[in-house]
């Protein structure tokens, strides 16, 4: 390379790039607004008095207090809280132990299985839906909260393996040989030495996983039943009805709960590193 | 405990292994696999008067698809889709362009900013547009204001409103691979293809669009294959309207009781989403990791 090209000073822009810069600048500015406005406007609308939204009558917290005495809206969120609990639960573990076997063993069909836990991911939501109804249909199951539950953990525990598999290859093996050589089991070695090296990846995945099942409508449309509708069914069914400012306001407490709990998992990964 | 396996060289596993291993090998035969297997036999099967599945053989399902009627479905579904995706890709990669090149303090909080409604449920977001949109919505409430006289527009229920509606739901799924890509760009390339003589234009063309296409590939499988198959949104934004594939299944199984030929329709977007994801896969949409 020509020495009068390695002397030109870093990042000195034409002024053709200049305007680029600018432009890329207000464009992505317009962008968040785009992505944001109508978050604002529902939740603006929320404390509405009038039943329209046309017009803004007064101040109120009407709705919240509709919202908090709707006996069916409480019971789904509940029943959402206690879907992406257990689903949570039974996804750690199918996943960390997975994610920790596939590592650290080598058999025939690891490959093959290791394609197969990536396809929940990447299934568009409703053939797994109508599948998984299909399947509980024939085997004369019943639908509910079973059923939705091993809908959720078979989307979730995927993208906890991944997490703790990104964190495994990271991992120095001499960690496992020293505590095998003090005379650990491989039991005792997974359970005290590698599990709390895994704690950040498996917080991690956990929080993917009760967020993915708190949200989900496709699969738990197709494996509910009346007693076991989530937060997102009755949300869906009453979105389906029409404008109702009872919509907003729960739409509101749900936008401050994901807010919270976003803020809630950086602190907790932060807190893991 | 005698002779410890070498822990470095992966080993063979072991009884105890192999019975750890089983609840998911279990899990995904049981609810992967074999429910996917049954779906393709229902999609042979026939059906009774009263809508119950009986196990002959029979094409007729497939023969349904092939109707005008459910083509058109399929291809209004993917013009929709690949309308949302383009759009997505117009509007997002400037965004995770922009996001990628700034400096490092500021990325974070961008990324944080496009992902707070990316966590927000798409429900909500998809609410929001219909209390914009709707007859007696924000939007007309606002032309009202500005002219008395004008009828209300009727933007609720059109195929925009479709569009609106998924492109405000799966934008951040295009923008976060897209970004991936973008920050791992090597920054000195593209000023050694300035110093070269390359305008602006052929940087972007030649430079950055070929490094960053893993980006677009991922995103493209991200908002494209979900976008064909969404009922919800076209359910609440398009009324019935405008359906799409999604709510023509979703139809077959909840309300027309007719399995076998929803089953014909899942297996031939189970086809379509099979081509996608490996065509995506040769324009590298592997090398990025599916935001999470």
């Amino acid at each position: 390379m020509p020495a009068t090209l390695t002397a030109a000073p870093r990042r000195r822009l034409p002024s053709g790039l200049r305007v680029l810069e600018v432009t890329l600048t207000g464009w992505t500015s317009l962008v968040i607004v785009f992505l944001y406005l109508p978050i604002l406007v529902l939740v603006a609308y929320s404390f509405n008095s009038s039943r329209l939204n046309i017009v803004w009558e007064s101040f109120t917290v009407g709705w919240y207090r509709r919202v908090w005495e709707n006996v069916p809206l409480l019971r789904a969120a509940e029943n959402s809280v206690i879907i992406a609990a257990v689903s949570t639960v039974l996804s750690v573990l199918l996943g960390t132990v997975g994610a920790w076997l596939l590592h650290r063993y080598r058999f025939r069909g690891a490959r093959g299985l290791q394609t197969l836990v990536a396809v929940p991911m990447v299934m568009p939501e409703i053939l797994m839906g109508i599948s998984l109804l299909i399947l509980f249909a024939t085997a004369g199951l019943g639908l509910g909260f079973t059923a939705v539950i091993i809908g959720h953990v078979t989307f979730s525990f995927p993208f906890v393996l991944v997490a703790v598999q990104a964190r495994l290859k990271g991992l120095d093996p001499a960690m496992e040989e020293a505590a095998l050589d003090l005379g650990a089991t491989p039991l005792q070695a997974f359970w005290l030495v590698i599990v709390p090296c895994l704690r950040p990846a498996i917080v991690a995945g956990a929080l993917m996983a009760f967020t993915l099942s708190w949200d989900e409508l496709i699969v738990t449309f197709f494996t509910t039943n009346a007693a076991s509708a989530t937060l997102p069914i009755r949300v869906f069914g009453m979105a389906k009805v029409g404008l109702n400012p009872m919509l907003n306001a729960l739409s509101a407490l749900f936008i401050v709960a994901t807010v919270a709990f976003v803020i809630f998992s950086d602190y907790v990964k932060k807190l893991g590193r | 405990m005698s002779a410890a396996p070498a822990v470095s060289d992966r080993s063979t596993p072991r009884w105890r292994a192999w019975l750890l291993l089983a609840p998911m090998v279990a899990w995904l035969t049981l609810f992967v696999v074999v429910p996917t297997a049954i779906l393709i036999v229902y999609s042979f099967c026939e059906r009774d008067e009263v809508g119950r599945v009986l196990f002959t053989f029979t094409l007729e399902n497939y023969h349904r698809v092939l109707d005008p009627v459910y083509l058109w479905i399929f291809a209004r579904s993917i013009g929709y889709a690949g309308l949302t995706t383009v759009i997505c890709i117009a509007v997002g990669y400037p965004v995770a362009y922009c996001i990628g090149r700034a400096r490092e303090e500021w990325r974070q909080r961008l990324l944080l900013l496009v992902m707070v409604p990316f966590w927000t449920s798409f429900l909500i977001r998809t609410y929001a547009w219909i209390t914009i949109l709707k007859q007696e919505g924000l939007l007309n409430g606002l032309l009202h204001q500005l002219s008395p006289t004008a009828s209300p527009l009727d933007l609720l229920y059109t195929p925009t409103a479709v569009v609106i509606g998924l492109v405000y739901a799966y934008l951040p799924f295009m923008i976060l691979p897209i970004y991936g890509s973008v920050e791992k760009l090597d920054g000195s390339l593209i000023e050694a293809a300035h110093d070269l003589g390359a305008g602006p234009l052929r940087v972007f063309s030649a430079v950055i669009i070929p490094l960053t296409l893993p980006g677009i590939a991922a995103g493209t499988l991200l908002v494209f294959v979900p976008a064909v198959g969404m009922f919800a949104i076209t359910d609440l934004m398009g009324g019935a309207r405008v359906p799409l594939i999604g709510n023509v299944i979703q139809n077959q199984f909840m309300q027309a009781r007719d399995w076998p030929f929803g089953a014909a329709l899942g297996a031939v977007f189970m086809a379509l989403f099979a081509v996608t994801y490996w065509v995506m896969l040769k324009f590298g949409a592997g090398e990025e990791e599916t935001p999470a």
